[in-house]
């Protein structure tokens, strides 16, 4: 028993119960707080499997952007007077059909692939091949050369929904002060240096 | 049993370098404590801390010692588990970064291939727990304080990575200690200058500092994120504070100034060990830290996101870009010569 594999049934173990704690608890900061010990413990996976560029991705992607605007919305609901409100019957139904298309899903996959365990070193530890550079060098070698195209669509894409994003919400409001700095600094025309003979005044 | 027992001795190898790492730390947080109050106090003409110890030294470990005995206060309404979890995780992050520092060739406890990512994944992390610390108040102030915070960070955050970007171009490798090495010739704040001024003032933003520490704005929110802690959460969330600072100081002199290298490779300079280099230039940077907060007013809320999503973001954009360019016309990138 080595100690990657005691970290792996650690990371597993905590993965598996947080995972199930999202769906479970009733305060929803909670869940989603789970749901980033959840994150950390995948990317504590990743790094196990030497796909450590992989790891900090995730960790910084979802954990430190997406998650942090989940806890941002989820944080200012008001959910102490829906708590009593909810019946869980009441979602029952669909929770229950989502689940079990997923379950058919795993289970068609499991019949449809005969897993091979000759070269179960390669599933476990998929980037076994690549060790003599770094992981990062070979994801980039990869991305970079064979999937550029998706690698640039998908890019395309995002962009597009962050335009679309932004045009949604954008609405112009009448009578808003806003300081604009340029103006500020630029006091030309604005401000007169006059020299004042004392006992006389200026005219303003 | 013979790999167990090498296991193990690794194990208790690894928590001995995380202790040797630990109470440097610690001994840094206090002094750093310390000069920030008396460079502050200099730059008003006030004495600072000058009763406790020989020139007020020991002030920082009695104002320890005070908060420890002192009552923790759980506020009534408060969700006390993640009220008390949050100072911990806060604290724990700060330090975890901490362990790919290289502070002199070779002298690092984790010298791992994406040593830059690691501190950018934690320090992104650094903003659950000023968010769980102002939710779990259950309070107005501590809430305010930490929506601007978590807001601040994000913002800020985008603007690092893609300084970060550039100077990884110019490196080739994610590796810190490599980073220090690829400034053997020229440290990078010498071609990357302004790219060194986003870095500077967006860590200060990054670790809530004068003038952008809005979230603990006494004039607005009371303490921000703070206010309903006391005694020993209360220290731990101005450790976490501090340590962040000295990784901000540590980070701006690992990727602009040179690491552990000295300023020039000559005899006298190059004698001296690489780590007495690394601290001397970390303490310039707080030097120039605390200056800041000595001297610059606070900003208003909406001239700090002006500056960090329309001056700042833009402008490390443009540098990613010229960057890249220069380096691929002039056949300067590692590996392309």
């Amino acid at each position: 028993m080595s100690i990657s594999l005691l970290t792996f049934y650690l990371f597993s173990a905590i993965l598996l119960l947080s995972s199930l704690m999202v769906i479970s608890t009733k305060n929803p900061v909670h869940s989603v707080l789970f749901l980033i010990l959840a994150f950390l413990n995948a990317a504590g996976i990743f790094v196990i499997l030497h796909a450590e560029f992989l790891a900090m991705i995730l960790i910084i992607v979802y954990v430190g952007a997406v998650a942090v605007l989940f806890l941002f919305v989820v944080m200012m609901l008001d959910f102490k007077t829906s708590l009593e409100k909810d019946n869980i019957l009441q979602y029952m139904p669909i929770g229950l059909l989502i689940g079990l298309v997923f379950i058919a899903e795993l289970v068609i996959v499991l019949i449809n692939t005969r897993l091979d365990l000759s070269n179960i070193q390669i599933l476990t530890n998929p980037l076994s091949n690549f060790l003599d550079q770094s992981n990062t060098e070979a994801i980039g070698s990869i991305l970079y050369t064979n999937y550029v195209l998706y690698f640039q669509l998908s890019g395309v894409i995002l962009l597009v929904a962050m335009v679309g994003s932004i045009v949604l919400t954008l609405r112009d409001r009448e009578g808003v002060k806003r300081q604009i700095v340029s103006e500020q600094v630029d006091r030309k025309g604005k401000i007169e240096l006059v020299d004042v003979k004392s006992g006389e005044g200026v005219d303003i | 049993m013979n790999a167990l027992q090498s296991n193990i001795f690794e194990l208790i190898t690894i928590i001995f370098y995380c202790i040797l790492i630990f109470i440097p730390l610690l001994v840094g947080v206090v002094l750093a404590l310390y000069a920030d109050r008396k460079i502050w106090a200099a730059v008003q003409k006030r004495r600072g801390p000058n009763v406790v110890g020989p020139f007020g030294l020991f002030q920082v470990p009695a104002d320890g010692l005070k908060f420890i005995f002192k009552e923790i206060i759980l506020p009534d309404s408060a969700d006390k588990i993640v009220f008390l979890i949050a100072p911990i995780i806060t604290l724990a992050l700060s330090i975890a970064a901490w362990a790919v520092i290289p502070v002199q060739a070779g002298v690092v406890l984790a010298n791992i291939n994406v040593g830059i990512l690691y501190i950018f994944a934690i320090s992104s992390l650094g903003v659950y727990g000023i968010l769980m610390a102002g939710w779990s108040s259950n309070s107005k102030y501590p809430f305010f304080g930490a929506l601007r915070s978590a807001a601040q960070m994000v913002s800020y955050e985008v603007s690092i990575g893609f300084v970060i970007v550039t100077v990884l171009m110019c490196v080739g490798s994610l590796n810190l200690s490599e980073i220090v090495i690829a400034q053997k010739n020229i440290w990078f704040f010498i071609p990357l200058f302004p790219m060194f001024i986003v870095f500077f003032i967006s860590a200060l933003a990054e670790t809530n500092r004068p003038p952008f520490d809005l979230p603990e704005a006494e004039s607005e929110l009371v303490a921000g994120y703070q206010t309903e802690y006391s005694g020993m959460p209360f220290v731990l969330f101005l450790f976490g504070e501090y340590i962040n600072i000295l990784l901000m100081c540590a980070m701006t002199t690992i990727l602009f100034l040179g690491g552990w290298l000295p300023p020039i490779d000559v005899y006298p300079l190059n004698a001296i060990p690489g780590f007495v280099w690394f601290i001397l230039k970390v303490t310039l940077v707080f030097y120039m830290f605390a200056m800041v907060k000595a001297f610059v007013p606070r900003y208003r809320y909406d001239q700090l996101m002006r500056l960090g999503w329309k001056v700042f973001l833009p402008l490390s954009l443009l540098a990613v870009v010229l960057t890249s360019s220069i380096l691929f016309f002039f056949k300067l990138a590692p590996g392309m010569s």
